[in-house]
């Protein structure tokens, strides 16, 4: 559980090598935290990014887990190995996601069935299997990071925009079936985040990086937001987005 | 099943359990039997501050009897002071039985609305540590149920290792039904008080010193401005003093006693009103209001011992975010630590409303007893400052470097590392922990946190 100043003990990042997921892991890993859990596909490139943190608290103790995150049955494994490794799982931060930004899905549409898999399937595996655990433990917070692609799903993202808006409900209905567990979700919706996974890419308005998402989660973790959105002004910007006639929507330079 | 989201007094840290509200043997009994991984922990009226009385995802026995119609569960003989009474009755109850009959609880916090058990198993203190121990130190014998569903006594001379095992205890060796306490004999129900107001942190802990003729008073202990700079740093307020003579009280009983609640604190305290200029504010009339001159006067139990209570439900004043308490004793002759953390505290611009001093008597038998020879210094804050966790680690080197450690039943941050130091005997405890509860059911957000208990044993 987390300590009286909002610390928690023991912190898992799914998608251990996430930039805003290890940027979530480095402003929330405080005196108190004792175990620090990264689930990943590519263990050294995952501890390589924790260093940094472990070096700063000396009783924190780090482990690895390795993941696949296509193989979405596998999740419920995934957690039961974490809970055998540290116990408890306080906070999960759920990071782990798939964009394939150019991808022909004309040519290829079998590269969409990953996109699912890792986005939305085996989340929302992932996601049940940790909420049957935090039931058990009495307490417990999710945060899973969504998108405002998912908000109103545009061409050219098609899969990334829907498998979000997919998870992104799943979420907050999960959290709503949560209510007097103990457990809870907090959903993120990130705008345009400069990382590597979208390096290239023409920025977006309003972009944002991994440490803006970092902080808003920090402050956010402690209180009884469902929803935060990084950065704040594109609640209302979504607001008049999603409510554009079809006609008025296409025609955006979006 | 009642899930219900419990914190401590601080109201932090909410987490969700079982709570089985019972003081009858058979249903506990049958209630540990039906517990699960996640184990059993007993909790009284929630006045420890943080998670020592909560248990996330298991079950926590509610051992109260507040409201008992039957009165209270208690026997008491107005001859010897020998009161033998269920764990789940408070001292505010047992006061109102016993100070007409003139006897006192041995030993009170600054709440008089905890139950015996939760006294037994915080090995509490009060203001009069300096003389007369802990609370542990009063209690002649006690019944206490085990994992296994066995009742067995015990007592410092009837297997004293379990005895002192379960004071301090932190609830984790059984639930303790019954226990026997020798009470304290006083003529009146007033308190002859001397307070005298000190112009800086020096002046204060030379008046409390043994050479201060600290050890002539039975009760002492003082409140400290914790916003107070420069020449006035930790100015002060101490009072002192002991039960009155009858003769002094002008009253035609002068063991009449009548406690009561004056005024609730609403629900809807927004954060932030407990701040650095309302305390500061408050502060200032304080120390204003205490006598430049040493003045001697009566006051009541409620007044002199229980001030908080005047006010139902203070712990809300802090809002939505809740507070946490931080209490901490550092050795006789490391008054410079004491120094430093309040310069942290307030160089940091924490706060504190209530920042109390007292010097403490010697450590008892108990190894998980918090009382040791030494200051202890109490202070609460907000627990929605930010950079607080920092702040706190970097006080909590600063009380484990000098020797010193943390009050159990106050804490609701420290770290497992934090408890090993500063309890060196806490692996003899463990060891016979494990012995009274082989089965490893008693556990808490506390004994969690802290690893007081090895919590991959399975049930």
């Amino acid at each position: 559980m987390k300590n009286g100043v909002g610390v928690a003990q023991n912190v898992v990042l799914f998608g251990g090598t996430s930039e805003i997921g290890q940027a979530i892991i480095q402003k929330i890993v405080k005196p108190g935290v004792s175990h620090v859990v990264l689930i990943s596909r590519d263990i050294d490139a995952a501890d390589m990014q924790i260093s940094e943190v472990a070096e700063r608290y000396p009783d924190l103790e780090v482990h690895h887990v390795r993941f696949n995150a296509e193989d979405a049955a596998s999740m419920v494994h995934v957690v039961a190995e974490v809970v055998q490794q540290v116990g408890d799982i306080d906070v999960a931060v759920i990071a782990q996601g798939l964009l394939q930004e150019g991808m022909d899905y004309y040519a290829n549409p079998a590269a969409l069935v990953p996109v699912a898999d890792v986005n939305f399937t085996g989340t929302m595996v992932l996601m049940y299997a940790l909420a049957a655990q935090m039931r058990l433990q009495g307490y417990g917070k999710m945060v899973l990071l969504s998108s405002v692609a998912g908000e109103r799903v545009r061409k050219g993202n098609s899969a990334y925009g829907a498998t979000k808006a997919g998870i992104d409900g799943f979420a907050l209905a999960l959290d709503h079936e949560l209510v007097g567990s103990g457990v809870s979700v907090l959903v993120v919706r990130p705008g345009f985040v400069t990382t590597k996974m979208t390096k290239g890419m023409d920025k977006a308005p309003f972009s944002t990086d991994a440490d803006a998402v970092a902080s808003a989660v920090e402050k956010a973790i402690g209180s009884s937001k469902t929803v935060i959105w990084v950065p704040g002004l594109l609640q209302y910007m979504f607001l008049i987005l999603k409510n554009l006639p079809t006609v008025v929507w296409r025609r955006l330079p979006l | 099943m009642v899930m219900q989201r419990l914190s401590g007094w601080g109201r932090t840290a909410w987490t969700v359990a079982d709570l089985v509200h019972t003081t009858e043997v058979d249903v506990v009994r049958s209630t540990l039997g039906t517990a699960g991984e996640r184990g059993v922990i007993s909790r009284g009226l929630g006045r420890s501050y943080g998670a020592a009385a909560q248990n996330a995802g298991g079950i926590v026995l509610e051992m109260t009897s507040e409201n008992d119609p039957m009165g209270i569960d208690a026997d008491f003989d107005p001859m010897s002071g020998l009161l033998t009474v269920a764990a789940s009755v408070s001292i505010d109850a047992i006061l109102r039985m016993c100070v007409p009959q003139g006897w006192f609880i041995p030993v009170t916090p600054g709440t008089r609305f905890v139950t015996v058990g939760g006294a037994i198993a915080s090995d509490i203190h009060g203001k009069n540590h300096h003389i007369d121990g802990s609370f542990g130190q009063h209690v002649r014998s006690l019944t206490l149920m085990l994992s296994s569903g066995e009742v067995v006594e015990l007592s410092p001379e009837q297997n004293p290792v379990w005895f002192w095992a379960t004071v301090g205890g932190m609830g984790l060796t059984g639930v303790v039904l019954r226990a026997t306490i020798a009470m304290l004999k006083i003529e009146s129900s007033r308190v002859e008080v001397e307070t005298v107001r000190l112009e800086n942190f020096d002046a204060v802990c030379a008046a409390m010193s043994a050479d201060g003729a600290d050890d002539d008073y039975r009760y002492s202990v003082a409140w400290v401005d914790l916003l107070a700079t420069g020449a006035s740093m930790g100015r002060g307020v101490l009072t002192r003093g002991d039960h009155a003579a009858a003769n002094k009280v002008d009253n035609k009983d002068p063991l009449a006693y009548d406690p009561r609640l004056n005024v609730s604190a609403p629900g809807w305290v927004p954060n932030g009103l407990l701040n650095k200029w309302s305390i500061k504010a408050f502060n200032e009339a304080w120390y204003r209001k205490a006598p430049a001159k040493s003045h001697i006067g009566l006051e009541s139990i409620p007044a002199f011992f229980h001030p908080l209570d005047g006010v139902n439900r203070w712990n809300r004043l802090y809002g939505k975010q809740g507070f946490i308490q931080y209490q901490f004793i550092v050795p006789l002759d490391r008054t410079d630590v004491l120094r430093k953390v309040i310069e942290k505290f307030s160089g940091a611009g924490v706060a504190s409303f209530l920042a109390v001093l007292k010097r403490m008597g010697p450590q008892n038998a108990a190894p998980m007893s918090f009382p040791t020879e030494g200051w202890t210094l109490t202070l609460d804050m907000a627990a929605g400052i930010s950079g607080l966790a920092e702040l706190l680690s970097e006080v909590d080197s600063l009380v484990l470097d000098a020797g010193g450690r943390h009050y159990l039943a106050k804490d609701s941050h420290v770290s497992a590392s934090a408890v090993r130091r500063g309890y060196p005997r806490i692996d003899e405890w463990m060891s016979i922990q494990v012995e009274m509860d082989p089965i490893g059911l008693w556990r808490s957000d506390l004994s969690r946190r802290l690893g007081l208990v090895d919590h991959r044993r399975s049930l």
